[in-house]
């Protein structure tokens, strides 16, 4: 033996040059390190939105998020109309959305319709969900609004704000509880029909409950997207800050006001509405972060 | 041996009883499950036709060539606002493309041990970040450090838009591509970037375009995050500045003009909204048309 290994053509195996090693190395650590930026990047839009808080988190402290007024002129700000507008738009869009988007998703993971037109109306939610806000806005405004006159709608306000907030909504709850839907397995189907179960005693009592958490991750999911949604909200809901328990009174979100105030905010009201972003991914971030591990569950079972 | 028939067998019982309410029951769920689906498509049926009726009563050849009118000034376009969120868009995609495809690279070829699970974490988490406070984020770390808003700005912030996108599309992409592929790259002795590079991401390339086109459509609608970052002008994109001045998008023109008690605006904002919703549309007819093809 000579101490090298001969490959079966004669010639000695070389290790590979130092140069490809040290290539192959920093091309792993380049793709380990973009990885690490992402974590970093959601730490970062944390701490430059808090950073820019600062200054209105010491002078109204907790108090701000019960507050009602906000008067840039007196430099006064609470959040309280704000987040009222938010919570309430949010409830109202899910409490549309959910049993529509649930009925969507069972219609299209049954067999009621043949699989070429089912994936025609797959496409066709899916373009919903792809058309922008603004454009949900545009639409809320010049038809949605005179549209809704009969009812007492008579200028942006509340209700078509959470109607249009509902529609925005509707195409990811009906695309998640179809996934949902459908991969539960064939064999608990069959086995309910078995047993002589309809089929809609099957989709209750067998389909639903075995896709229940992923219909609630796909809920969660959505109500993430409702307390964040801006542009359509701050073109149809009036853009108020007052706490109104009727639904034909304009009133405001936290992201509505953010919206409509900071190209003209100065000094504190700039630092008063880095507060309400700071509340409002806080907010978001529990409910997506919940949404998460529920969908985690899922993928267990 | 003769099979004993049960006598209290009555087969009347098999046929579907049209008056059981069990049967009724499943009938009335039906018409609901009919009815909700017309309810969903409703609205989808009613903005198509209200962009393709009001959008195209307002295109003409001017209002992809002129500048944003005055209020009360007839005629004028938005050719600046095109050229605007072409830039801006064109900006994200040069950060998010190489970070985003880097980025799931890494969690489909070398994941191992915690992190990928923290990544993938935080691109869920990212997506679902609400694009207000990407804007309000891109204000803080580079309007504030720049002292202006720009062009740069606003396709910083719709990077952050669009990663989640892009990383979670290439890393589905590279999913796809069969582990025996890379066996056999490294079996005829194949380093690991060249498996990466050469066999694995071509292979990949399609669906990560896909990815990409339905990216670009999601920036070219995002509004929030330019109304902080690249605000607006009425004037061409300067590169004498080196983009560092108020920039045009057609996301932001369509709120701008919307808003504004003016039909001249108001026309052209249906104009560019139409626009904007028939990339969207030819961005999914092309990602629906490359994904029905595998290579694999």
């Amino acid at each position: 033996m000579t101490g090298k290994t001969i490959d079966s053509y004669g010639k000695p195996i070389e290790p590979r040059a130092s140069s490809e090693r040290i290539f192959d190395n920093s091309f792993k650590i380049a793709a380990k390190a973009f990885a690490i930026a992402i974590c970093l990047l959601i730490i970062w839009i944390i701490f430059q939105v808090f950073s820019q808080a600062i200054p209105a988190i010491k002078e109204f402290g907790l108090g701000f998020i019960s507050n009602t007024p906000w008067d840039p002129i007196r430099d006064v700000f609470g959040l309280w109309p704000s987040i009222f507008g938010t919570l309430v738009s949010s409830a109202l869009a899910l409490l549309i959305a959910v049993p529509i988007g649930i009925g969507v998703a069972i219609f299209l993971s049954e067999d009621y319709i043949p699989s070429g037109i089912q994936r025609v109306f797959v496409f066709l939610v899916e373009l919903l969900a792809a058309i922008p806000s603004v454009v949900y806005g545009l639409w809320g405004l010049f038809v949605l609004v005179p549209f809704l006159k009969p009812v007492g709608v008579t200028r942006p306000s509340m209700l078509p704000a959470a109607l249009i907030l509902s529609i925005m909504i509707l195409p990811m709850i009906s695309a998640i509880s179809r996934d949902a839907l459908s991969n539960v397995s064939k064999d608990m189907r069959q086995a309910a029909i078995g047993l002589g179960a309809t089929r809609w005693e099957t989709i209750l009592q067998v389909v639903i409950p075995a896709a229940s958490s992923g219909i609630i991750g796909g809920i969660m999911l959505a109500l993430g997207r409702a307390l964040g949604e801006t542009m359509a909200i701050v073109m149809l809901i009036g853009n108020s800050n007052q706490v109104s328990t009727s639904l034909l009174q304009p009133a405001t979100t936290i992201s509505a006001l953010i919206a409509n105030q900071f190209a003209e905010a100065q000094g504190l009201q700039v630092s008063a509405l880095m507060y309400a972003a700071f509340v409002l991914a806080v907010i978001t971030l529990i409910v997506n972060i919940l949404a998460q591990i529920v969908v985690k569950q899922l993928q267990k079972i | 041996m003769t099979y004993q028939f049960p006598t209290d067998f009555d087969p009347s019982e098999l046929k579907i009883n049209s008056k059981s309410p069990r049967t009724l029951f499943g009938f009335i769920m039906n018409g609901i499950t009919f009815l909700f689906i017309g309810i969903a498509v409703v609205p989808l049926f009613a903005i198509v036709s209200y962009l393709l009726f009001k959008g195209i009563g307002s295109l003409s050849p001017s209002v992809f060539t002129e500048l944003p009118p005055p209020p009360l000034v007839p005629g004028g376009g938005f050719g600046n606002a095109i050229v605007g969120t072409f830039i801006m868009v064109g900006i994200a995609l040069c950060i998010s493309v190489p970070i985003g495809v880097m980025t799931a690279i890494y969690l489909s070829e070398f994941s191992k041990g915690q992190l990928p699970e923290i990544v993938r974490f935080a691109t869920n988490v990212l997506n679902g970040v609400p694009s207000v406070i990407v804007g309000v984020f891109a204000f803080a770390a580079f309007v504030l450090t720049t002292g202006t808003y720009s062009a740069w700005a606003g396709g910083f912030a719709l990077s952050v838009v669009i990663m989640p996108i892009i990383i979670s599309t290439s890393y589905e992409a590279l999913k796809l591509v069969p582990k025996e592929v890379r066996d056999a790259s490294i079996g005829i002795g194949a380093n690991d970037y060249q498996t990466v590079l050469q066999v694995v991401l071509p292979a990949a390339i399609p669906p990560i375009l896909t990815g990409i086109t339905l990216a670009t459509a999601r920036a070219a609608g995002e509004t929030a995050p330019l109304l902080f970052t690249a605000l607006f002008s009425q004037f061409w994109p300067n590169f004498d500045t080196k983009l560092m001045e108020p920039t045009a998008s057609l996301a932001v023109l369509v709120y701008n003009f919307a808003i504004v008690p003016f039909a001249n605006q108001n026309n052209l904002s249906w104009a560019a909204a139409f626009v904007i919703v028939m990339l969207v549309l030819i961005a999914n007819i092309i990602a629906r048309v490359v994904t029905a093809k595998r290579q694999y």
